[in-house]
C-alpha cells in the first residue's frame, strides 16, 4: 500500500515528477561521467601498461620511458645481468629514433623503434609479416598514407640528416613487411619499427650519432615469471643495475596518480556537486509534495495511519524519483562519455588506446547507489516534516484555507 | 458496529484546552472546564457559533489532540495522555472520522480509499477488497468502486468518506460539518445515511451547524466560549 500511494504521489503530477526525473538523470550523468574520468584515464593507463604483460620498464637513470633522447648503453651487458634473476622472464630492449623516409622527391620524417619481433610489446600486427628479416619495416597506416605505400613495397630510409649540406646519411632501403597499430602512439603520429640491429647499424653510419647508438637502448622492457613479485623485481633490478630507473605497473600508476591528481580532484568537485544538485532537486521537489498534501497526511494520521507509514511513503517517493533518474542517468552517462572520449582520444600526441572516460561497473554502480542513497537522504527532511505535522491544528488550517 | 446502550463511551472531566497564538504569548482558552459524556449508541450533535470550541472538543474526543487539562476517556480508556504510537492505534480501531471536505486520496479509487484503514490494520488484501466493497454497497455506491474521487460528486465522496470512517467497525464514529460542502438535497441524502447508521447500533457525535442534521441527532449539546451551555 505503501508503495501504491508514493507511485500514485508521484503520478499525481506526471509533469513534475518527469522534470524532477531529468533532473536527476542529468546529475546522475554527469556524477557518473565525473567517476569515469577520475579513474578512466587511470586505469586505462594501467590496462595500457599491462596489455603486452611487461610489468616492469628500464630507462635511462632518472627519467621516463621516452621521456628524452637519453639512451642505456651496455645492452649486451645489462641483459646479461637481468638473465641472472630467475623471476626475470623475458627482456626485450628497445632502441628510439627518428627516420627519415623518401615518398617521390621528399622525405617524410618519422619515429621508429627499434626492437626484436620475439619479445616486442610496442604494437600489434595488424596485416602483413613481422620485422623478421634484416631488411624489413612495419609502419603503421598514418606513416604509410603519408608515404603513398602499401606492404611489400621498398622504401627509401635515412637515420640522420645534415641541415647544413641538406643530405641524408645513414641510408638503406628497407621492404615494408606490415602494417601495425602502436599501442603507445597517437593517431596522427608516423611511426614504425624495425629489428634494433637493423636501426643500430644505420645510425651508426650516420656522422651525427655513429658510435653512440651501438649496443644502446632507449627502453627494456622485462616480463616477470608468474607468480614472482614484481616489486622485488624492480628492486633487484635498482640494485643491480647502477644506470636505469626501474618503473613498474605500480610505480607508473603512482607517478600517473600524481600528474593527473588536479584532474582528479576537479572530477571528484564536480561529482559531488551533481551529487548535492540531486540532493537538493530531490528534496525540494518531496517537500513542495508533502507541503500541497499537508491536509490528506493529517487525515490520513486521523484515521489511524501510523508516522512510519507516512515517513516510509514519503521517502519511497524520494528514492523512486533517484532510482529513475539513477537509470536514466547511466544511459545519459554512458553516451555523453562516449562522445566527450571521442573528442579527448583526438587530442594531439595522446596514446590511441587511452580511454578518459572507462566504464568501471564497481565505479559506476557505487556511484549510482551513492545517488540512490542521497534520494533516501533527499527523502528523510519531507518525511519527518510529513509525519510531524500536528494534525489537529493541520486540519484547522486546511479548514480555513 | 456493535453498541450497548446506556454505558459511556465518551467521557470528558474538566477539559480545559489553551493554545498559544503564533510566537505571541496571548493564549486562548478554546475549552475551558468541559464536563461531557456521550452513552453508546447515542447521536449527539455539537452546535454553537463559530468559535466557541466545538472543534476542539471533537478533536479531544477524536484523539487527535490533547487537552490542556482534565480527562478524556473513550470505551473506558484514559485518552488524554497517550502517546502518538498510542493515539494512532487507538484511533485505528476505536474512532471513524468524516471531515467537511471529505478528505479522500484522489489518487485511489474509492475502493481503495475505504479499504486504506483496513490494510494499515493489517487486514489481508481478499478480505479487506471484500469489506470495503461491502461498506460502499452499505452507502449506496456499489457501482461506484472504481471511480476515483474527481469522477464522484459532492454526496457521493462524502458516503465514499463515511465508509472508509467505518471500515475498521469503529465505537465511535466523529464527524465535523458533514454536510458543509454539500447542497440541500445531498445534505438531507447524508442525514439519512447518518441516521440508517445509528439505528444499526454506531454511536456518533457530529458538530455541525445545519439546524437540519442538528435536529436528526437524539441529543443536541450547544457551546459558547468554550463552555457547554445546554445538553
Amino acid at each position: 500500500m505503501r508503495a501504491a500511494l508514493a507511485q500514485a504521489s508521484l503520478v499525481r503530477h506526471r509533469s513534475r515528477t518527469l522534470l524532477a526525473v531529468l533532473g536527476v538523470a542529468i546529475a546522475a550523468a554527469m556524477l557518473l561521467d565525473m567517476v569515469m574520468l577520475a579513474t578512466g584515464m587511470r586505469e586505462s593507463f594501467r590496462e595500457l601498461l599491462l596489455s603486452r604483460g611487461f610489468e616492469i620498464r628500464l630507462a635511462p637513470k632518472g627519467t621516463l620511458p621516452f621521456d628524452t633522447d637519453a639512451t642505456i648503453p651496455g645492452v649486451a651487458a645489462i641483459t646479461a645481468t637481468l638473465r641472472g634473476n630467475r623471476d626475470i622472464r623475458e627482456i626485450s630492449p628497445v632502441l628510439g629514433s627518428s627516420i627519415h623516409v623518401q615518398a617521390g622527391n621528399r622525405y617524410i620524417a618519422s619515429s621508429t623503434l627499434g626492437i626484436d619481433p620475439s619479445v616486442q610489446g610496442d604494437y600489434e600486427l595488424l596485416s602483413g609479416s613481422d620485422v623478421t628479416a634484416p631488411d624489413a619495416i612495419v609502419a603503421n597506416d598514418y606513416l604509410l598514407r603519408q608515404l603513398g605505400a602499401r606492404v611489400g613495397d621498398t622504401l627509401n630510409v635515412a637515420t640522420g640528416y645534415d641541415p647544413q649540406t641538406r643530405t641524408y646519411s645513414g641510408q638503406r632501403k628497407l621492404v615494408v613487411t606490415g602494417t601495425v597499430k602502436f599501442l603507445y602512439g597517437a593517431n596522427d603520429q608516423s611511426a614504425s619499427a624495425m629489428r634494433r640491429e637493423t636501426l643500430e647499424a644505420m645510425a651508426s653510419a650516420n656522422p651525427m650519432s655513429g658510435s653512440r647508438s651501438a649496443d644502446r637502448a632507449s627502453l627494456f622492457m622485462v616480463r616477470v615469471r608468474k607468480g614472482a613479485d614484481a616489486e622485488k623485481v624492480r628492486d633487484w633490478i635498482e640494485a643491480n643495475v647502477p644506470n636505469v630507473t626501474a618503473i613498474s605497473i605500480a610505480t607508473a600508476i603512482a607517478q600517473v596518480d600524481e600528474r593527473l591528481s588536479y584532474f582528479r580532484q576537479l572530477a571528484f568537485i564536480l561529482g559531488a556537486v551533481s551529487l548535492f544538485v540531486g540532493f537538493l532537486l530531490v528534496t525540494t521537489l518531496v517537500t513542495v509534495s508533502v507541503n500541497e498534501r499537508a491536509g490528506e497526511i493529517a487525515v490520513m494520521r486521523a484515521i489511524g495511519v501510523s508516522k512510519a507509514h507516512v515517513i516510509q511513503q514519503v521517502v519511497l517517493e524520494g528514492v523512486a524519483i533517484s532510482v529513475a533518474g539513477a537509470i536514466l542517468g547511466l544511459g545519459l552517462g554512458l553516451i555523453t562519455a562516449r562522445y566527450l572520449n571521442t573528442i579527448l582520444s583526438a587530442f594531439p600526441g595522446l596514446p590511441m588506446s587511452i580511454d578518459f572516460f572507462l566504464f568501471q561497473p564497481v565505479a559506476a554502480w557505487s556511484a549510482l547507489g551513492l545517488l540512490v542513497a542521497s534520494g533516501v537522504g533527499a527523502g528523510i527532511y519531507p518525511a519527518w516534516r510529513a509525519s510531524s505535522l500536528p494534525i489537529s491544528e493541520t486540519l484547522r488550517r486546511e479548514a480555513i484555507a | 458496529m456493535s453498541a450497548l446502550p446506556g454505558t459511556p463511551i465518551v467521557s470528558l472531566r474538566d477539559v480545559r484546552r489553551d493554545y498559544t497564538l503564533g510566537r505571541s504569548a496571548e493564549r486562548v482558552h478554546a475549552l475551558q472546564g468541559v464536563t461531557l459524556d456521550v452513552e453508546r449508541g447515542d447521536y449527539v450533535a455539537i452546535v454553537g457559533p463559530s468559535g466557541c470550541g466545538k472543534s476542539t472538543l471533537l478533536n479531544l474526543i477524536g484523539v487527535i489532540d490533547q487537552p490542556t487539562s482534565g480527562t478524556v476517556s473513550i470505551a473506558d480508556r484514559r485518552v488524554d495522555a497517550m502517546s502518538d504510537r498510542e493515539a494512532t492505534q487507538f484511533r485505528l480501531r476505536n474512532i471513524g472520522f468524516v471531515f467537511q471536505r471529505f478528505y479522500l486520496m484522489p489518487i485511489l479509487s474509492a475502493l481503495e480509499n475505504v479499504a486504506l484503514p483496513l490494510a494499515e490494520a493489517k487486514v489481508p488484501k481478499t478480505e479487506r477488497l471484500a469489506r470495503a466493497a461491502e461498506l460502499l454497497e452499505y452507502v449506496g455506491l456499489g457501482n461506484r468502486q472504481r471511480h476515483r474521487p474527481a469522477e464522484l460528486s459532492g454526496g457521493e465522496q462524502q458516503r465514499v468518506a463515511i465508509a472508509r470512517a467505518l471500515a475498521n467497525q469503529p465505537a465511535l464514529l466523529l464527524a465535523d460539518e458533514p454536510t458543509g460542502e454539500l447542497d440541500a438535497r445531498t445534505g438531507t441524502e447524508i442525514i439519512a445515511l447518518f441516521q440508517q447508521l445509528n439505528a444499526d447500533g454506531t454511536t456518533i457525535v457530529v458538530v455541525t451547524h445545519d439546524e437540519d442534521l442538528a435536529s436528526a441527532a437524539r441529543r443536541k449539546i450547544h457551546m459558547r466560549d468554550g463552555r457547554v451551555v445546554d445538553g
